[in-house]
């Protein structure tokens, strides 16, 4: 008897990476419409409605800049304070409700996944390509106060060479969240503990990914060790250099950066994928 | 293609559960897990558990939802799915659909497998109806192209016209349940799942979705499964059958023979003897102690010892006396049946029929035969009442309960399902005079 062709197999068995990219490559339609799902119901009946999208960096850049830069006197290198937080915080923005969001997945779809299939991670991809649109339009707003104090209020501000290098930071910012937030979202079907850990465990993290603190502060202090394994902290300082010239940007936290960003992806990928096949059960 | 093609293999499948708190020595259990499969060795919680009877207390916290499942579906058969509460039905078309995995065993396909589990799953209320049309679509697998060129098909179909352009939470319940079947409707799987979802919506809309469901199988020629609790769909929509119980498989063929099957699986209303029963009244001189149906229908085999018939089945029913005077007498004996309701529907009784019915000494056994069981489905009650020479010896009201269970009695696939049709089928002819 000759062997049999079957389409697909289900079985209990998991392979340690079981990523079918031609499936995920059907589903694309699925993927865009998310997105647009995300991107036109999140304001729905509101008056500012996309506005909002630029409300939230402006007022946080604002305080930080009258706390951190007027109160405590943290220096920022020639730049004005309120573009190196706005750069600062626009870049985290994007990181934070990646992996805020994604980390989500499996609690907030639980209804829809318990009753239809599609490749599961399709979803968390397309909450990292929804906030990318939110994220691009934030950025506006940085190049209008960009243009504003260049040549308005005479700022010495100018962008590194390399700024054309910028969207691989995104990218690799976009793939370090996509990859944690999929690590978290597996283990908070079974540990709804880490919900919690991941709310405020990203506000701690923010502090020391030289967001409104340079990281050559850090070195003046001698507490490098801190923020020295946090990959966010070198996108950040990375972002700044490339958009304002000013930080400090190093070999190893170039590389070091890429690779944690590769690994959490791939072990985000082995997770989810041993996960989504029975999550509905523990969840 | 063949028509013989399998198209879909289920082979040993199995699927354990883990009952109680899921939380407390889940870390242990985890972790023990873990051990086991850096050692190189089986999952050690796959090796206990016990079945899935629902009503009985288990010392286990594991159970087997299925247990060695094995099946294969051709291609553009009707496969239905039959079970009580609770036999893995669903569970089994999970698995089959993806949305869960099996513990054990392999699901083989042939082709795209889409399943109507449960219409509406995905619909954003704050989006208009088209919007949500080619999310839910693209959420069952279409992509945007098809769902463009098949938009206008689908709005036609789910009626909605006038309302799609405006959000669906402005939708009535109703509205949205014609709308998601109308984008389910048009998918063009290999094989469809569906699960019980023509229990909701009216009238019109069952029949409207029965009728979709039969031009995928007969038209298109796809494979559909499909599990319902309606034996009347099952037998004029189905060409097989596979019956569980308690995560096992126990009948695989026929649509008939397995319906006659299931139905013969022991009720789970306990069988408590009338004997022991506490609200009762009468002299008490005598006492019905028990009781015991069993029925004929269409094919005439004999099934013993069930609470639920089909209508028009001849239904033999026995009751039991004791005589507590050892005195011999006549007496009758009347059997009153009440619909859930309370409201009397019927009643048998050999002072009707002037039958002798005759109280022996010590013991003795009367039975009941029931030519056309001509109620419509649903549960009974029944009360029995017994005489003897003007004096009630025992009544014990409401003292069993049989589940009246829809048949083909009008010999043309078609039943009366509502209400207000009553609780009585009559045969009855028309014609043009």
């Amino acid at each position: 008897m000759k062997k049999e062709k079957w389409l697909f197999e289900i079985s209990s068995e998991t392979k340690l990476i079981d990523l079918n990219l031609k499936e995920v490559w059907q589903y694309r339609d699925l993927l865009m419409l998310f997105v647009k799902r995300d991107v036109i119901t999140l304001y729905k009946q509101t008056i500012l409605g996309p506005l909002w999208y630029l409300v939230q960096p402006l007022f946080t850049s604002v305080i930080f800049t009258l706390v951190f830069n007027n109160v405590a006197g943290i220096q920022t290198g020639g730049i004005p304070p309120f573009l190196f937080n706005l750069a600062g915080i626009t870049t985290w923005n994007y990181f934070k409700e990646c992996l805020t969001a994604t980390s989500d997945t499996f609690k907030k779809n639980e209804q829809i996944f318990g009753k239809v299939y599609f490749p599961r991670i399709i979803m968390p991809m397309s909450i990292v390509v929804s906030n990318l649109l939110k994220f691009g339009i934030q950025l506006l707003i940085l190049i209008a106060f960009y243009i504003y104090y260049a040549f308005y209020l005479g700022a010495v501000i100018r962008p590194n060479e390399y700024l054309f290098l910028f969207p691989i930071l995104v990218l690799c910012m976009g793939i370090l969240g996509l990859g944690l937030g999929m690590i978290i979202s597996s283990m908070v079907t079974k540990y709804r503990d880490l919900t919690f850990l991941v709310s405020f465990g990203i506000q701690l993290l923010m502090y020391i990914s030289m967001v409104v603190i340079p990281l050559s502060l850090f070195q003046e202090k001698g507490v490098e060790w801190l923020v020295m394994y946090n990959p966010m902290g070198y996108i950040i300082e990375m972002a700044r250099y490339l958009l304002l010239d000013e930080g400090n940007v190093s070999q190893f936290g170039i590389s070091y950066t890429i690779i944690s960003s590769i690994v959490a992806l791939l072990l985000g990928i082995v997770i989810f994928n041993k996960t989504e096949k029975t999550f509905i059960d523990t969840i | 293609m063949t028509k013989d093609d399998i198209i879909l293999k289920v082979e040993n499948v199995s699927k354990q559960y883990r009952l109680g708190l899921v939380g407390t020595g889940t870390i242990s259990h985890d972790l023990n897990r873990f051990f086991a499969k850096i050692r190189g060795k089986e999952d050690p919680y796959l090796k206990i558990g016990e079945s899935n009877d629902r009503s009985t207390k288990g010392t286990s916290e594991y159970v087997w939802a299925l247990k060695h499942i094995n099946f294969e579906v051709k291609r553009g058969e009707v496969l239905g799915i039959i079970g009580k509460n609770g036999a893995g039905k669903s569970t089994l078309l999970k698995i089959l659909s993806k949305v869960t995995g099996p513990s054990t065993g392999a699901i083989k396909s042939k082709g795209r497998i889409a399943s109507l589990l449960e219409v509406g799953t995905g619909f954003h209320p704050e989006m208009t109806g088209k919007e949500n049309i080619f999310l839910n679509g693209a959420i069952l697998g279409m992509t945007k192209k098809e769902i463009t060129s098949k938009l206008h098909e689908i709005i036609e179909f789910s009626g909605c016209e006038r309302y799609i352009d405006t959000p669906v939470k402005r939708y009535s319940s109703g509205m949205k349940v014609r709308l998601a079947f109308a984008v389910a409707a048009f998918l063009e799987p290999d094989i469809l799942i569906v699960d019980e979802v023509l229990a909701v919506g009216d009238a019109e809309f069952q029949k409207k979705a029965i009728g979709k469901m039969q031009d995928i199988s007969s038209q298109a020629g796809r494979t559909v499964l499909f599990v319902s609790h309606d034996m009347g769909t099952i037998q004029s929509l189905c060409s097989k059958l596979i019956v569980l119980e308690n995560g096992r498989l126990i009948y695989n063929g026929k649509v008939k023979d397995g319906i006659i099957n299931y139905l013969s699986i022991k009720s789970d209303v306990s069988k408590t003897r009338l004997l022991y029963h506490k609200k009762r009244s009468g002299s008490r001189t005598a006492l019905f102690s028990d009781y015991n149906f069993s029925y004929k229908y269409e094919n005439n085999l004999l099934i013993e010892g069930v609470n639920q018939i089909p209508s028009g089945a001849l239904v033999y029913l026995d009751l039991v006396l004791v005589n507590k005077t050892k005195l011999e007498r006549d007496i009758s004996i009347t059997i009153i049946v009440q619909n859930v309701s309370g409201v009397p529907i019927t009643s048998y009784s050999n002072i009707f029929t002037l039958n002798n019915l005759y109280l022996k000494k010590d013991k003795c056994k009367v039975r009941f035969e029931i030519d056309d069981f001509n109620l419509t489905s649903g549960e009974y009650f029944f009360t029995v009442v017994g005489f003897d020479n003007q004096n009630k010896f025992d009544e014990i009201e409401n003292c069993f309960k049989v589940d009246v269970l829809e048949s083909n009695y009008f010999g043309t696939g078609k039943y009366p399902k509502q209400k207000r049709l009553g609780n009585v089928l009559s045969k009855s002819k028309q014609y043009n005079i």
